[in-house]
């Protein structure tokens, strides 16, 4: 399903954290969020999976509006994969975690049916946690319960996947095996990435994030160019399509000096310090 | 439960007791023959083992859920500041016994009271902006029950010794007072609040998620929790209200149950319960035949028991390291 951000504006504590932030995925797209810490990434995404109530703006996935959902329709559109997920999980089992994802399928009077178990034992196949499926989550690696959470939020049989810092912490070869997954599934996903190389990799677009607004947008190639690189993320950098396709930044080993950074990109709306 | 009603200070024949609770249940067979047995089966053992089970699936039922809602291993009734707002209302109650404010409230009705009214002080400060979070849920439960417990021990300190004693034999519990015409009441609650809490088995499946998480997949975390403190303030005022501030039961049970057959709640909660009664029923049992004619209460006897055993599964157990 399509994802539409609409001219968003998010307040916490009466500090503005997003301004005026449009953003739109189209079915099937994969968008990369990117921007440095604090920018405010995680707050977009708990506005798209209907967390946190924008003061001004919507959110749409699809036509409606998520506000204008329940909670259980809004879950059945939009999943994610979250930081804080699997906080206090002891004692339940890999197969439990994953069939958590059928919770908004059903009411308080809801049993399990064939549905749910199909659901469930697909999720658990794709995402490759058949083999520790039985085994407690708090037992896992930490590649392993990512592996699971992303089949808990395939088993929500989602339009909508969002991701926060999926493979954050992971070696290398498990990043590539996720991004892997998440591509073959075909459901639109918005990722918030911190790995530029691995969201130049992985998305079709790239949003980045500075200070609460989006500064640019757009393909991959378009969005990371040394201007962005230099101005939001403080490093003297170029991106170049390779002879095999894939997309990669190459860094110099110089970081920006912090008075050469320039300002902000748009400085319309942050006024310079200068 | 029709062994634990033979056994006492004098012991009936199972059959004997099988029969005469079978005449009164369905009034087949013979009425019995020897009144003063009829009189100690029906009229004290049977309300008072009934009760006992009850209340230990009250409080069981009750722990596990708070300890899911506030996300803490620790919490139960005790720790939330449920007991002892119970334990302010009855002791208040004993002690000031005909004062005028408290007219016409028995002792029961007060431990009721005082366990809602901490319930409800927990629910009001535990939030902010409409948001429950897990840890301030439990601070405010923990500060609300030192409150409670001071003006406790401010009101013993004006006790005179007997009611001290009555006092204390009330914190540590005891299903002995049992009469049949308050059981409907406590099964009541106790069963239709265990049933509607057992349906949220999965939202509290999901509550272990974390609340963000929970969040997207279709749960209102503060709206459940809500909804959940008031159940289990309800359950535990009420059987605590019968019984007095019974401990242990409401802590451990619940891990007991995770420990050995995980943690989904669709399951837990009601194992938890059937533990949690028949803990308790046999827990009373030895409260009554351990030093007979005298009686122990049964707070003493709840952990002194139940403790070693729990230490000795939570060794044995991996999935904590």
């Amino acid at each position: 399903m399509k994802l539409t951000v609409d001219q968003l504006h998010i307040t916490l504590d009466r500090t503005p954290i997003l301004r005026d932030v449009s953003l739109e995925a189209r079915k099937g797209d994969i968008v990369g969020l990117v921007g440095p810490n604090g920018s405010g990434k995680s707050t977009l995404l708990r506005a798209v999976y209907r967390s946190l109530r924008p003061a001004d703006g919507a959110v749409r996935v699809g036509e409606d509006d998520v506000w204008a959902l329940s909670p259980r329709a809004a879950a059945r559109r939009t999943a994610a994969v979250l930081q804080d997920a699997g906080g206090n999980t002891t004692g339940l089992t890999v197969t439990e975690i994953v069939a958590l994802g059928r919770a908004p399928h059903h009411g308080l009077l809801g049993r399990d049916g064939a549905e749910d178990h199909r659901a469930v034992t697909d999720a658990v196949d794709r995402c490759g946690v058949r083999p520790f499926a039985d085994r407690d989550y708090a037992s896992l690696s930490g590649g392993e319960r990512q592996r699971v959470l992303l089949a808990r939020a395939l088993a929500q049989n989602p339009r909508l996947l969002v991701l926060d810092e999926l493979t954050n912490h992971l070696d290398i070869r498990a990043r590539f095996e996720l991004l892997d997954l998440i591509r073959a599934t075909g459901i639109t996903t918005l990722a918030v990435l911190h790995d530029l190389d691995l969201a130049a990799r992985l998305c079709d677009h790239l949003a980045v994030l500075y200070e609460g607004s989006v500064v640019a947008a757009g393909p991959v190639l378009d969005v990371l160019t040394p201007q962005i690189l230099a101005d939001v993320f403080g490093v003297r950098a170029r991106t170049e399509r390779h002879a095999d396709g894939v997309i990669r930044i190459t860094y110099e080993a110089q970081p920006l000096a912090h008075q050469d950074a320039p300002d902000v990109v748009s400085a319309d709306t942050h006024p310079s310090p200068a | 439960m029709i062994v634990a009603i033979s056994i006492g200070a004098v012991d009936v024949p199972v059959g004997d007791v099988w029969r005469i609770v079978l005449h009164h249940v369905t009034g087949a067979g013979p009425a019995p023959s020897d009144l003063a047995l009829d009189q100690i089966v029906w009229n004290f053992r049977t309300p008072r083992v009934v009760l006992a089970a009850l209340v230990g699936a009250g409080l069981a039922v009750s722990g596990a859920v708070l300890q899911t809602v506030v996300s803490n291993p620790l919490a139960d009734p005790i720790v939330l500041g449920f007991s002892y707002g119970a334990t302010l209302g009855a002791v208040l109650v004993i002690t000031l016994g005909g004062g005028a404010a408290l007219a016409g409230l028995g002792v029961s009705a007060a431990a009721f009271l005082g366990a809602v009214a901490a319930g409800a002080l927990v629910f009001a400060l535990g939030q902010r902006k409409g948001r429950m979070a897990p840890t301030r849920l439990v601070l405010a439960g923990v500060a609300v029950g030192y409150v409670f417990l001071s003006a406790t021990s401010f009101v013993q300190l004006q006790a005179t010794p007997t009611e001290l004693r009555t006092v204390m034999f009330w914190m540590l519990g005891s299903v002995a007072g049992a009469q049949w015409d308050q059981l409907p009441t406590v099964a009541v609650v106790v069963l239709v609040t265990t049933t509607l809490l057992s349906l949220f088995g999965r939202r509290l499946n999901v509550l272990l998620a974390g609340d963000e998480s929970a969040t997207a997949l279709g749960v209102d975390v503060n709206r459940l929790r809500a909804v959940l403190l008031v159940l289990s303030a309800l359950l535990t005022g009420t059987v605590i209200a019968v019984a007095g501030s019974i401990g242990f039961v409401g802590l451990m049970i619940p891990h007991l149950v995770r420990l050995t057959t995980g943690a989904d709640h669709r399951r837990l909660l009601p194992l938890t319960a059937l533990l949690g009664a028949v803990y308790l029923v046999l827990v009373d049992l030895l409260s009554r035949t351990l030093d007979r004619p005298n009686e122990l209460p049964l707070g003493i006897l709840t952990a002194l028991l139940g403790a070693p055993f729990f230490l000795w599964l939570l060794r044995r157990n991996k999935g904590l390291d």
